[in-house]
């Protein structure tokens, strides 16, 4: 048998859950290229546009459950997948952007300045975006050595990108916000639950 | 010096009268019979409809209103809506709407008019011509389609109420059935949907009463079994399976209008220069066009502005969207 946080455990499980990470993709992808009778619908930049960004969002909040998962599990071997969930994030979100800068505006730079100017919710995603990059770059094992204390502070960051993100999707909704309330919803608790161990841990 | 030639029809030749308006009547029967079929396969006879169903409807007339630009599928005008009486996903009215039966149907016409009452849809629609206006439709999303609408003209069925000098505008209310349209379980918008339209907006000649599109009855998700079609409003202003129509002295609020006022209007003209306040109407996504076909320009009343511009004349359209 295969033990938790083993070498050959993390040998098995990473390359699964990397492929598995990859399945949206290919999902989207059958859809693009119109196999097996799926499809985008009948507006595909829109269909890609918003389904990359869900997705990365979905796997932002995913990074943000190993810590309270972890904790309330004993599970420590989840860690080990933070990285993955969280690069797998801005996989994503550099995919929602490049449609939108490409597909969307047609890489028309003037149009993009403008609309990051005067739309508010593309300022806010703009500015999340942004904000990832230096976590991405920061994400390897010699940077984190060599950032030490600050590699915390700085990855800290994902809290702000994460309310950004889902503030971003809340303010392009026309006018049912139902799945942006539930998004907002999952990221409240995630984000209580570090609030309530900080208290507890500081004995308030 | 002009010589008129004699004609070279031998008088044996001419049929006579009686004869002749015998013909005319066979053939007018004839055509009751055929010429719609001919008529609505006529239009679109290069090409049977892929994916089409629903009942043809005859006697369908061309219109000079029509564009000669490419309608959108059949698919992409039935499976990419805003209904949210059937749901605020786009392909939601396309699955939910499935099982409304639009008849019977009748709409109540109330306020400053002379015949007011509750009319069949047979009342509103038998007494006119069917015809086809093949119409550029401009969503206040920045997406845009071409419609091969069938109708008839508001205006004509507007004539039948006879309304009165008092009548300034018109308001227009969908049907309000929970239980036949599940997206109104959800207060999104307060239900019934409502819109308004000048009383010159309304007899307008490019106001249309849809009734069918493609040559067929209109699909539910289109707004089965009548629905307004403006062209040069955005497409929220074209409300759908109207169910009562009021002659009004004060302006009606629409649905959007009242829950985001900020966002819109009662006029709600398509307008390139007057941006929504969270995002721009320059540009336009054509439905159907592709993945890499891009935007394109949007035109001043959707590029109905020679035909309707003169309605507008001296109102601030910054100020009244």
């Amino acid at each position: 048998m295969i033990t938790p946080g083993s070498k050959p455990f993390y040998r098995l499980t990473k390359p699964v859950i990397f492929l598995a990470c990859l399945l949206p993709l290919v999902f989207l992808l059958l859809r693009a290229f119109e196999v097996a009778g799926y499809g985008l619908g009948a507006n595909p930049v829109e269909e890609l546009l918003h389904e990359l960004g869900r997705w990365g969002l979905k796997f932002l909040l995913l990074g943000l459950t190993i810590t309270p998962l972890r904790r309330w599990t004993g599970w420590n071997w989840l860690l080990r997948f933070r990285r993955m969930l969280g690069l797998f994030a801005f996989f994503y979100i550099v995919l929602h952007f490049l449609t939108y800068a490409i597909l969307d505006q047609g890489l028309d730079i003037a149009a993009i300045i403008e609309d990051v100017i005067k739309r508010p919710y593309i300022t806010l995603g703009m500015t999340g975006f942004l904000l990832l990059i230096p976590l991405a770059v920061t994400s390897t094992k010699g940077m984190m050595r060599r950032l030490g204390k600050r590699w915390q502070k700085l990855h800290r960051l994902v809290y702000v990108i994460a309310i950004v993100a889902v503030w971003h999707f809340y303010w392009q909704v026309k006018l049912d916000t139902l799945d942006a309330t539930v998004y907002g919803l999952v990221l409240a608790t995630l984000l209580a639950t570090r609030v309530f161990h900080l208290r507890k841990s500081r004995g308030i | 010096m002009l010589i008129k030639r004699p004609s070279d029809i031998l008088p044996s030749e001419i049929t006579d009268e009686s004869v002749y308006l015998k013909r005319r009547d066979l053939l007018k029967m004839a055509g009751i019979a055929t010429a719609g079929a001919l008529t609505s396969q006529s239009v679109f006879a290069a090409a049977p409809v892929p994916g089409a169903s629903g009942k043809e409807l005859t006697g369908i007339q061309k219109s000079p209103y029509s564009t000669d630009q490419e309608p959108n599928s059949w698919s992409d005008v039935t499976t990419y809506n805003n209904y949210y009486e059937f749901g605020t996903g786009k392909d939601d009215p396309y699955r939910n709407a499935r099982d409304f039966n639009p008849r019977p149907w009748s709409v109540v016409v109330k306020g400053e008019c002379d015949k007011p009452g509750n009319y069949d849809y047979e009342d509103l629609v038998s007494p006119h011509a069917l015809e086809e206006r093949i119409y550029r439709l401009r969503c206040v999303e920045a997406w845009s389609m071409v419609v091969p609408w069938v109708g008839i003209p508001l205006a004509s069925i507007i004539k039948q109420f006879e309304p009165n000098s008092k009548a300034k505008y018109v308001r227009f209310k969908t049907l309000h059935d929970p239980k036949r349209m599940p997206g109104q379980q959800r207060r999104i918008l307060g239900w019934p949907y409502e819109e308004g339209l000048t009383i010159e907006e309304a007899m307008h000649p490019l106001t249309l009463m849809a009734v069918g599109l493609y040559g067929r009855e209109l699909p539910n998700q289109n707004g089965a079994p009548m629905r307004l079609v403006v062209p040069w409003k955005y497409g929220f202003k074209s409300i759908k399976a109207i169910a009562e129509i009021s002659f009004t002295r004060k302006r009606p609020r629409s649905s959007w209008e009242q829950v985001i006022p900020a966002e819109y209007g009662f006029y709600a003209n398509v307008n390139p220069e007057v941006d929504h306040p969270r995002w721009s109407q320059a540009r336009e996504r054509p439905i159907g066009a592709g993945v890499f076909a891009g935007k394109k320009a949007t035109l001043m009343f959707n590029g109905y502005g020679e035909e309707v511009a003169s309605l507008y004349a001296g109102l601030d359209l910054r100020k009244n969207y």
